[in-house]
């Protein structure tokens, strides 16, 4: 009976693997990246940020995972989901130190007198997204690869 | 630049827990982190304490932002020896786990949670923001899910989901409890909350969301009808998360309702300081029931917490200056006296590898110094002159006599008692019986420093508390002071 069940287990699997899937994530991975910067920079002045950019990237990479495996994706990816994770901590903590250097209260924004242009003011609220981006991201890729690790 | 201070205690942890995520495969520097930056927690809060005390409420605004719009830290001397003694219990719990957390849990992220908890907690007592307090115990106890459920074993997966499931419920609660008081108001500032609340004028509304807030937190620091899930949960995870826990998490709790019952819900005080007293009174003679029923170690203590969380609330519900004093002082007793207690039964199971006081005895002939540590404690928590616990106890009782709570008090006195009669069971069965149940395994401590110095630590402490209580009925007074004196506390907050 078990033998029989791992080969329905063996035959699901293979067939999970769709051509479709796999071609077409290869063009979507990068346009995803793409939309989930491009949350991130707007997120300070207008809906988005780095939570839900760093959604958007992380669930790039899990359709990523789903069509070709973990272990290519984790090549694509380069750094350890664990780095991105405590790299982030780190930003988003720094971000709010930056206010502290200068003798301000904790966590007050500090911008650049001039606009950038193609975005819109830069400053310190966008360090911190940019490490709640990471944060998410190292998080739901940790997550989504060990539970598929699992099996 | 001193407004720096107050968010030290929160950013020190937050760091060294992100530091610790990087370093997590290499046991000897995580332990060397994590001890670093207990030590530093305890010595950026003693800086913060001198501040407090010379110069009195201390503000920050977080980000800039003005009181009513944004999120302030408020240091007051209450909040700021809460933060000592948080800094002080967790460097003798990261000092006991050295030698008693396995390997195995630190490789999954023991330390990096502790931090988070204890990162969580120091945001708890500092923050001036009712939403605010919300998140810092959410991010607690997110920390605290973890290192609850960390190692995976059955009993433990038990405690927690009992855990989990209750504390989820309490944060529902809590939330809505905000959502009303957001409704009435439009503010979510406490300092701010206190001068609204009173413009609202119907006070039932009022009256059901200062309920909702003590249904909630009450579960959270495990009183009269809503303390069943601490004696099932607490003994389940190894002896440090437990007495981390145990010191830290309900005190939360009771913070948290001391900060919303003297500051926000002051509109109907015979009602809602009414049931509080009422709920002190019970959970006092239900926890002390509840431990005269246990035969484990461990067990006794957690249905002891319940019962001393009673005499913390009665002073809140006294609402006076001694009652309030007398509960800041209650604080400093009982988180010493109960992570010490659980720290000895630690050591107890280590060596003779049971918890379960039929089979124990005879460790005063083989092990007398840590049964006179465990005498120090136990006797304290009994409240035996002249241990900290006597003056605790004292005070607490004094000030409910001088409010005209007779019964209330003689209740306290007799809740001592029968303390005292669960201690003795202890200490008859554990260390002073003959040992007839002949053990197999008996094993030596290795590592002793690690078991042995919180221990002692906290015993040094102890002694010096019921020799000085005086100094430190002092800072309580002063903490209670402040609490009481609500309007100065506003009039710094916001500034007018």
């Amino acid at each position: 009976m078990n033998i029989f069940f791992e080969a329905l287990l063996l035959l699901w699997r293979d067939n999970m693997k769709s051509l479709i899937l796999s071609t077409t994530i290869k063009i979507l991975l990068p346009m995803m990246l793409l939309f989930s910067f491009f949350l991130l920079m707007r997120g300070h002045n207008l809906p988005g940020g780095g939570f839900t950019g760093g959604l958007v990237a992380s669930a790039g990479f899990a359709l990523y995972a789903i069509a070709l495996g973990i272990k290519s994706t984790r090549q694509i990816m380069r750094i350890k989901p664990d780095t991105l994770l405590y790299s982030g901590l780190l930003i988003t903590g720094f971000s709010g130190l930056m206010a502290v250097f200068s003798g301000k209260p904790f966590m007050t924004g500090l911008w650049l007198a001039n606009e950038i242009p193609g975005f819109q003011k830069i400053g310190t609220p966008v360090l911190f997204d940019v490490g709640v981006y990471l944060v998410v991201l190292g998080m739901v890729t940790k997550i989504i690869f060990s539970l598929m690790e699992e099996d | 630049m001193i407004e720096f201070l107050i968010i030290l205690p929160v950013i020190i942890p937050f760091f060294t827990g992100a530091i610790l995520i990087a370093t997590m495969k290499s046991r000897e520097i995580s332990r060397t982190i994590s001890l670093a930056s207990a030590f530093l927690l305890l010595v950026s809060s003693l800086v913060l304490f001198a501040v407090v005390w010379i110069s009195g409420i201390k503000v920050l605004y977080v980000g800039s932002w003005k009181a009513p719009f944004g999120i302030s830290f408020i240091a007051d001397v209450f909040s700021v020896s809460m933060l000592i003694m948080t800094a002080v219990m967790l460097i003798t719990v990261t000092i006991y786990s050295f030698s008693s957390i396995d390997s195995g849990r630190e490789k999954y992220g023991f330390w990096v949670f502790l931090q988070f908890m204890i990162m969580g907690v120091c945001g708890s007592f500092l923050t001036g923001d009712i939403f605010n307090l919300f998140v810092w115990f959410e991010v607690m106890l997110m920390s605290s899910f973890v290192l609850i459920a960390l190692g995976n074993e059955k009993f433990q997966l038990e405690g927690a989901i009992k855990y989990v499931t209750i504390n989820v419920i309490s944060s529902v609660l809590f939330l809505s409890a905000v959502g009303i008081l957001y409704g009435m108001t439009g503010s979510l500032n406490m300092a701010d909350l206190a001068g609204k609340i009173k413009l609202v004028g119907n006070n039932y509304l009022i009256n059901i969301a200062a309920l909702f807030f003590l249904t909630s937190f009450g579960i959270k620091a495990a009183i009269f009808p809503l303390f069943f899930w601490l004696p099932a949960s607490y003994p389940t995870p190894p002896i440090p998360v437990t007495a981390i826990f145990s010191a830290l998490l309900t005190k939360v709790g009771v913070f948290a309702l001391i900060r919303v019952f003297t500051l926000v819900f002051t509109t109907d005080v015979s009602f809602t300081h009414g049931i509080i007293l009422a709920l002190a009174g019970l959970t006092m003679v239900t926890g002390v029931f509840g431990a005269a029923a246990q035969f484990e170690f461990r067990r006794i203590l957690a249905f002891h917490i319940v019962s001393q969380i009673g005499y913390l609330l009665l002073g809140l519900g006294l609402f006076t200056l001694n009652g309030l004093s007398a509960t800041v002082f209650f604080f400093f007793h009982i988180m010493l006296a109960k992570t010490n207690l659980f720290f000895i039964s630690g050591i107890v199971n280590r060596i003779y590898g049971t918890y379960d006081l039929n089979k124990l005895g005879g460790i005063y002939k083989n092990h007398p110094f840590i049964s006179i540590m465990f005498m120090i404690s136990a006797g304290s928590l009994a409240g035996i002159p002249p241990l900290p616990g006597f003056w605790a106890k004292l005070f607490v009782i004094k000030a409910a006599f001088e409010s005209h709570y007779y019964f209330l008090g003689a209740v306290a006195i007799i809740v001592s008692i029968l303390t005292l009669y669960s201690m003795l069971k202890i200490w008859n069965e554990a260390f002073w019986k003959k040992n007839e149940y002949h053990f197999t395994k008996q094993e030596k401590l290795t590592h002793r420093f690690g078991w042995y110095a919180p221990v002692v630590v906290i015993s040094v402490l102890m002694l010096l508390l019921s020799v000085f209580p005086e100094h430190i009925y002092l800072v309580a007074q002063k903490a209670s002071e402040q609490i009481i004196n609500s309007a100065e506390y506003i009039k710094i907050v916001i500034g007018k």
